[in-house]
């Protein structure tokens, strides 16, 4: 018997747990399905995540890690490898939910529980749900798939590579993919903007010179094996392709990153009501579900742009879940749709004067900065909303430095790679140089957070240091 | 020296295959892909029809209402999925319905039992989402759905295990009449296990060509008389399984002047599968689904059940029926060797060879008694006797996502990898993919792994689970992952090396 059984170990499930702990409640289980803790932040290398929530930058196993650490300070009880089969709320029949799950170890079992909170994230849209015409060969990915093998396997989908979406996975996984090595043809996407940030648009895409069709999807798959190319078609304001339009590229991999969809087969099977326009469940202001005693919050409930939300929303199904396994069950009042921020709409503005124009990328808001050198010879910047942005600018006009996440290959480590990043900003033009370092480079596990993988990389003053834990094999 | 040689590890030639190893003969089978089931075998409708539809008199009615009866006890005997959801035919117009009960008269021609005309009333009531606009169906409560992928490895495990060798990767290129036997020259392609390509020739005393599509081909290589097939495609969409109820029964539409319908169904699997397009190609290997025929069968299929819920597809796919636009005379017990007929038979300028071409729409219903019939064909060549050891039986479990709560306990106790799902969407562990590579004419591909297992099969498509499929098969067969396929050599999923830049 435990107080509160959390389904899911990323940082939904482990900041809800963390803040019922912090509400008085002592006996909580989370149940991951995964062999770590932390959820596909582990697979998302790259920087951008914790700005609210941490006041920084980091990537997404160091922002994972964080609560990982605070998971196991706070002693919470946790099973790893155990997937859970069923779930039961509360009902004339029963003073209990029951949470069915299973693993090697102790094979079926029941656990009984005052609350559940459902944290087990979102999944892929496939081709298939595209339903996009044409043969099915290896080499169709979803972006997520491709992220895993890069940067958990330390494997190569593919080489030449086009990718349908320009949500931020797929835009991320084009710096990524460019970055191992790949050369990324275009990114194609069906409406005439992009789901992803601008910021992503400017160094995954811009950065590397890889091109952005709006207007354009993917019309045929060819290769009757492995992918040998796909054809794009413009499409018109109804998303339906333009004859005529079609452009051959010789590839040998698809990514799709065509949006995400909550992962409810667990809520629907408890009896939960799902909500159309979200694929989440119907919550009231308590993030209760319909099925009573059972709660949901992140990416399960509905898809968050940031990470950071994801942890301000299951903090509250953390206190909420509390209150109720100390008050007890009440009237669950009103349906309380969840309030989901209008889609970002981006594109980068066509007249952007390059020579002196650019869109920040030091955080999600992408502001359009100009830098124009003024009478004293100093660069007066305009359009940014803060600090960073200024000395972005000037940096951008005088000497352009990026960071770059990555892995490194790992000896006798419970995995194959760790991943890594430079520990500040190098020079743009020393990227592909570090990467080769990088790749050169084998460390022994164990390997913590910020150690430090390789000294002064590249002569660029700045050390390649570990963004996640590897134990030792074994 | 074998006895026989089978070419072609499709549905019709595993099943010959299982039904000789009763036999005491030398049998080996001849596939020239990865795995059995690679052809039409994979990507077809599914169904095991009633036996209404086949032309009196035909083998193809003799041989698919004894391949429907016999359908259900083998599954329960192999192991594979199988239920008996009956099927209708669905009339929109009063002016059609004599062909309806044409339909009618012919089944009970062909003894197909309780067969009923329904009004569109009596129709609508079993089957509440189908359109206003059906005036009359006709129902055959012995339609059934059968999964043609645990279907066709039952047959060849079962074979396997009964002392037929299956060689994969071998492609028949020649064939050479001898004395009293055939030399075929075979390709053997490079496999996960086995990177060689090397030729050589097999010998065997009676040769059954079995090869689907390539019929024609192994038959021309012994024969004057030439045959040729033609590819019929069909596209299909497969639906998730939560639209897997949407219709209780396979629902068929009458043929009109205006074309063949397509059909809806649900699936052994619980999804529902709308289709097939039908259009004759050329390139025997042109599997490729269209903008054109998906946009056909959504328009068709609306016809049948206005809310067919085509937004929860989850996959689109072809296949190719073996249409023979060029037969021969075959000599078999019946005499039966009409035009639009299957056409099995000792080729009468090649003794000892056995043709069974042109098995198209009911061949997965009727490759039961297609066995069986060629069997008998074979016993008049030889008069084999029985084997004391034959199991007709394939022992297997039933799938972890099927098993209740107390045999999902026992099997993990059983095998600790049955604790640990590799795929969430079919709920298939890591026992049962094992399992898969280890069992006879075992999976040494991903596609061979869902086919047996299921796994990949589900909403996400393999998006989860593919990495975890290719780690376990490389782990299980001792190869890199970088060589791990999806079907045959060159679909491998990761790539050595950078591209030059």
């Amino acid at each position: 018997m435990y107080e509160l059984v959390v389904i899911g170990g990323g940082p939904a499930g482990m900041a809800a747990a963390l803040s019922a702990r912090e509400n008085g409640i002592k006996d909580i289980l989370i149940l991951e399905r995964d062999k770590e803790l932390g959820g596909i932040l582990n697979q998302c290398i790259h920087s951008g995540f914790g700005l609210t929530t941490f006041k920084e930058e980091l990537t997404g196993p160091e922002y994972a890690q964080r609560y990982v650490r605070m998971t196991l300070d706070e002693n919470i009880e946790y099973m790893l490898n155990t997937m859970v089969t069923e779930v039961h709320g509360i009902d004339e029949d029963k003073d209990n939910c029951i949470v069915t799950a299973m693993n090697r170890e102790k094979g079926l079992f029941d656990i009984e529980c005052k609350a559940v909170i459902l944290a087990m994230g979102c999944r892929e849209k496939s081709r298939g749900a595209l339903n996009i015409p044409g043969y099915r060969p290896s080499g169709i990915y979803s972006a997520g798939t491709a992220q895993r093998y890069v940067n958990i396997e330390g494997k190569m989908p593919g080489k030449r590579i086009v990718i349908l979406g320009s949500g931020d996975i797929g835009l991320i996984m084009a710096r990524r993919m460019t970055l191992e090595g790949a050369k990324v043809l275009c990114v194609a996407e069906i409406a005439p903007y992009s789901g992803g940030l601008r910021r992503n648009i400017v160094q995954c895409l811009d950065d590397y010179d890889i091109p952005l069709y709006f207007s354009h999807t993917v019309t045929k798959i060819h290769g009757k094996k492995r992918v040998e190319g796909v054809t794009i078609s413009k499409v018109d304001e109804n998303y339906n392709p333009i004859p005529g339009t079609e452009k051959k590229y010789e590839c040998d991999t698809l990514l799709l990153s065509c949006g995400l969809i909550p992962e409810n087969e667990l809520s629907r099977a408890a009896g939960t009501q799902i909500e159309k326009s979200t694929q989440g469940p119907v919550v009231n202001e308590n993030l209760e579900t319909t099925a009573r005693g059972i709660f949901a919050c992140g990416n399960v409930l509905h898809v968050h742009d940031l990470v950071d939300n994801v942890t301000k929303e299951s903090v509250i199904a953390g206190q909420k879940a509390a209150a109720f396994i100390k008050e007890g069950i009440k009237d669950w009042g009103e349906a309380h749709p969840v309030k989901i921020p209008s889609k970002e709409k981006n594109t980068i503005p066509e007249d952007m004067d390059r020579s002196c124009q650019m869109i920040c990328i030091r955080c999600p808001n992408g502001c359009l900065l100009t830098a124009k050198k003024g009478v004293d010879g100093e660069y007066e910047v305009s359009g940014n909303l803060c600090p960073k942005g200024k000395e972005y600018a000037i940096n951008e006009m005088t000497k352009p430095m990026r960071n770059i996440s990555s892995i490194m290959s790992v000896e006798n480590g419970q995995g194959p790679v760790v991943s890594c990043k430079t520990s500040s900003e190098i020079p743009k033009g020393k990227i592909f140089e570090v990467m080769e370092m990088i790749g050169k480079t084998t460390v022994k596990a164990p390997v913590a957070v910020g150690d430090i993988l390789i000294n002064d990389v590249a002569g660029t003053g700045v050390d390649i240091i570990a963004t996640n834990v590897m134990d030792k094999e074994g | 020296m074998y006895d026989i040689i089978i070419i072609g590890g499709g549905v019709v030639g595993c099943s010959i295959a299982r039904w000789l190893s009763q036999y005491k003969l030398d049998i080996a089978l001849l596939e020239r892909s990865s795995d059995v089931c690679e052809g039409t075998s994979k990507a077809n409708s599914g169904i095991c029809h009633a036996g209404y539809d086949a032309k009196t008199g035909t083998l193809k009615a003799m041989l698919n209402v004894r391949g429907s009866k016999m359908m259900e006890a083998l599954s329960k005997e192999l192991g594979f999925g199988y239920r008996k959801c009956g099927s209708m035919v669905l009339c929109f117009d009063e002016n059609d319905k004599d062909k309806l009960v044409e339909l009618y008269d012919r089944g009970l021609k062909n003894g197909v039992e309780d067969l009923k005309i329904l009004s569109g009333k009596e129709a609508l009531g079993i089957e509440p989402n189908l359109s206003k606009d059906v005036v009359c169906a006709l129902h055959a409560p012995t339609g059934a759905i059968v999964d043609p992928f645990t279907l066709t490895v039952a047959m060849a495990e079962n074979a396997a295990i009964n002392g037929v060798t299956f060689k994969l990767c071998h492609e028949v290129t020649g064939i050479q009449k001898e004395s009293g036997h055939y030399r075929i020259h075979v390709t053997k392609h490079p496999s996960l296990t086995d990177h060689e390509q090397k030729e050589y020739d097999e010998e065997a005393k009676i040769v059954i060509n079995a090869a689907g599509l390539y019929a024609d081909k192994i038959h021309n290589m012994v024969s004057s008389a030439k045959i040729s097939i033609t590819p019929k495609r069909g596209e299909y969409m497969l639906l998730d399984t939560t639209a897997g109820s949407f219709v209780q029964r396979t629902i068929f539409q009458l043929p009109t002047a205006k074309g063949k319908g397509v059909l809806i169904t649900p699936t052994t699997h619980g999804n529902l599968l709308v289709g097939p397009t039908a259009l004759d190609i050329e390139d025997k290997e042109d599997i490729e689904t269209t903008l054109e025929g998906l946009s056909e069968i959504k328009e068709k299929s609306v016809l049948s059940a206005p809310g067919v819920p085509l937004r929860e597809v989850i996959t689109s796919f072809s296949g190719l029926r073996a249409k023979l636009t060029e037969r021969c005379d075959v000599i078999n017990p019946d005499d039966l060797n009409k035009e639009g007929d299957f056409m099995i038979g000792e080729v009468p300028d090649a003794k000892g060879f056995i043709d069974v071409a042109g098995i198209e729409s009911p061949g997965l219903s009727a490759a039961p008694a297609i066995a069986e019939y060629v069997s008998k064909i074979v016993e008049k060549m030889t008069d084999p006797p029985l084997k004391e050891s034959f199991i007709p039986q394939r022992k297997v479990h039933i799938p972890f996502h099927n098993a209740d709560n107390k045999t999902r306990l026992e099997y993990i106790k059983e095998d600790p990898l049955y604790g640990n799902i590799i795929c969430r969407c079919c709920m298939v562990t890591e026992a049962e993919i094992v399992n898969a590579i280890k069992s006879p004419v075992g999976a040494t591909t991903s596609d061979a792994i869902k086919r047996r297992t299921g796994a990949g099969m589900g909403r996400c498509q393999s998006g989860f689970c593919n990495p975890r499929v290719v780690e376990i098969i490389s782990r299980a067969l001792n190869v890199p992952q970088e060589a791990v396929c999806k079907n045959d050599t060159g679909s491998e999923f990761l790539v050595n090396g950078k591209e030059d830049k």
